[in-house]
């Protein structure tokens, strides 16, 4: 067992913070002020790699695997999680799920195109009245000839605005229940898909949240994700991977407002000296620290093993549920030491602190991780 | 066109602390990394590439770490990495080093010569123009700028004091670059990928041409007498007011230190 990274990893490590700390650092507070996407960023991360770290290289991606990817989401989340977001969802939930159940006509036609960062991503999956209870879908796709015919909306959609194209589900079967789901591909342009309301969101405003709307959209049946009406779980499998993701963003914004912390309580005076001098600064820093230590643990592991095509699906679980429950944690603490100042948005504590809320409830609430983890221990 | 780049791993001084007490550098926790005069140096030559598809070979001597930043180039898009390390070169000065690195140009073919305009370890801008004379080349230093005309000239605008002097020097010639010439390209992640499965050729005494005696520390005149560091003073304190307020905080700061009475 070895806990230490590979030269390869500790140079991309050091292109990845060198990257986030010249180019997405600069952007952050800006793209959470003004809800802005950052698509210049993602262009630069496209020119070097960073929008297919995972994809091999015959479809055009970088040939990394899955832990490069998570230490990437995790590096520009310690200085923009929206970043990390924009990032982890392409990757994951769009690209991912293509590679793993697409024919291979769809995955020359997608991937090298998402690979490149000339595509961004999507996913949809959640809808007004099926969040957590994902059978709940009222998005319906009905045959036609050798079309399908969508009808319905997803709401809470990463990247929307700014994708091209979109891994989406929808009923195929109502009477069945999950096994009336199926998953399709759906692009930008298509006649009568279009993006519906802009959420305004506590954090991560930078990436671009819309409701999808379906009128009658007409795809091909090649558009088709995997088998008919085994959509649910291609749904569950990138969920699992995109937990992974998730994790290494939450792990990023709780190293980020620790390194903000860290500079803060050294500079700052009371009483006659550097708050850093004081037992309670020094107490809270070590369990922070401590946790975060723990949560890459818990990333890289679950990352490590979907490289090593081991069931993962309870790692990146425990990964997600521990590392969002320790960014909260993390950037509350962090907010409590800045005092006063914390609190305004002066420091990127405050905008962590927000940005960390929702790892604790996109792509599996906390509560979702606890069944995903205590059902394996029952079963 | 074929480019040759030298390039040398060194210490991140913009994070080095010196020991007050032997006056020594404390390496423990200091990141290496690739110099950067060469690095701009780098991004030259792969600008060359882009542009006439030139053949980029980078060079470096150093201990086997040193290994790291030839990676690193291959992550940015060179060609040929060579890393010239031997115990025969141990404990050189700028010299010694520059006798090396030209017995191992000796060995490559190449039309232009790049290294960094000095290391930020130790300052000197000497490497260069040294290889430069051992290998009997035209050589331009400090250079802010270089276009090349496809056949065989190069312009070049090169910084000096009281401005900038442009030149026209045909191939072969050696340069040396201001790191505020470019700003270098991030590794691709995909050429990191790759960077580690292409081969670094190791090259030892065996491999260049060079006389022995010119290397190492018998091959290095240079002796330091002195290393010490400078003592640490606090910041001071900045105020903005006018002559008379300023005379009378003066004043009680002697006081108080009681320098006045």
């Amino acid at each position: 067992m070895d806990f230490s990274l590979t030269n390869e990893q500790e140079l991309f490590q050091q292109m990845i913070r060198d990257f986030a700390e010249n180019e997405v650092k600069p952007l952050a507070a800006e793209v959470d002020d003004l809800e802005r996407f950052p698509i210049e960023t993602v262009e630069k991360m496209a020119k070097i790699g960073i929008m297919g770290i995972p994809i091999p290289k015959q479809y055009g991606g970088a040939g990394g695997n899955n832990l490069m990817y998570a230490m990437a989401v995790e590096e520009l989340s310690v200085v923009c999680a929206t970043t990390g977001v924009i990032v982890s969802a392409h990757t994951s939930l769009c690209a991912a799920p293509i590679l793993e159940n697409g024919t291979e006509a769809q995955k020359q036609k997608y991937l090298p195109k998402l690979a490149s960062g000339e595509w961004v991503g999507a996913f949809g999956l959640t809808e007004p009245n099926a969040g957590t209870d994902a059978a709940g879908q009222q998005t319906i796709a009905v045959e036609d000839g050798d079309n399908y015919i969508i009808n319905g909306s997803k709401i809470f959609i990463t990247n929307a605005e700014f994708a091209h194209v979109y891994v989406i589900f929808a009923m195929t079967d109502k009477s069945k229940g999950t096994r009336g789901i199926s998953a399709f591909i759906i692009e930008k342009d298509t006649p009568g898909f279009s993006i519906g309301k802009k959420e305004k969101k506590m954090g991560i405003r930078g990436s671009a949240t819309c409701e999808l709307i379906f009128e009658n959209v007409v795809i091909p049946k090649e558009n088709l994700l995997g088998k008919l009406h085994k959509g649910f779980g291609i749904a569950m499998k990138t969920l699992d991977g995109g937990r992974i993701g998730i994790a290494a963003q939450a792990l990023g914004i709780a190293q980020g407002a620790i390194s903000e912390t860290v500079k803060y309580v050294k500079e700052r005076k009371q009483f006659g000296r550097p708050i850093s001098g004081f037992q309670n600064t020094q107490f809270q820093l070590a369990d922070m620290n401590t946790k975060t230590e723990a949560s890459r643990m818990l990333v890289r592991k679950a990352a490590n093993k979907k490289d090593k095509k081991l069931p993962y699906s309870v790692d990146a679980a425990m990964a997600k549920l521990y590392a969002a429950e320790t960014a909260m944690e993390v950037t509350n603490k962090a907010v409590q030491l800045h005092g006063g100042y914390g609190y305004t948005r002066e420091y990127p504590v405050e905008r962590m602190m927000r940005d960390a809320k929702i790892t604790e409830i996109y792509e599996g609430t906390s509560e979702v991780q606890r069944m995903v983890i205590s059902a394996n221990m029952l079963k | 066109m074929k480019i040759v780049v030298c390039i040398k791993q060194v210490p991140d001084t913009t994070e080095i602390k010196i020991d007050p007490k032997t006056g020594t550098l404390i390496r423990d926790g200091v990141p290496s990394i690739m110099n950067p005069d060469d690095k701009s140096g780098l991004e030259m030559a792969l600008q060359l590439k882009d542009e006439y598809g030139a053949h980029v070979t980078v060079i470096t001597m150093g201990p086997p770490q040193a290994e790291l930043i030839l990676r690193e180039a291959y992550a940015m898009g060179v060609d040929r990495a060579i890393h010239l390390t031997d115990r025969k070169f141990a404990g050189a000065d700028t010299l010694a080093t520059s006798h090396a690195l030209a017995g191992a140009l000796r060995k490559i073919d190449f039309d232009l010569l790049i290294t960094g305009r000095q290391a930020i370890d130790g300052d000197t801008a000497q490497v260069g123009p040294q290889i430069a004379e051992h290998l009997d080349l035209p050589q331009v230093s400090y250079l802010q700028d270089l276009k090349f005309d496809g056949v065989k000239t190069f312009t070049m605008k090169r910084h000096i004091e009281e401005g900038y002097q442009m030149l026209e020097v045909d191939a072969p010639c050696v340069v040396t670059v201001l790191s505020s010439a470019n700003k270098a390209r991030y590794m691709s992640v995909g050429g990191i990928v790759d960077a580690y499965q292409k081969e670094v050729e190791v090259w030892g005494f065996n491999e260049i041409e060079v006389d022995e005696a010119n290397l190492g520390l018998k091959g290095s005149p240079t002796s330091v007498y002195k290393a010490f560091a400078r003592g640490l003073k606090p910041a001071g304190e900045l105020y903005e007011v006018e002559t008379d307020e300023a005379v009378g905080i003066i004043i009680k700061k002697l006081k108080e230190k009681f320098i006045l009475n």
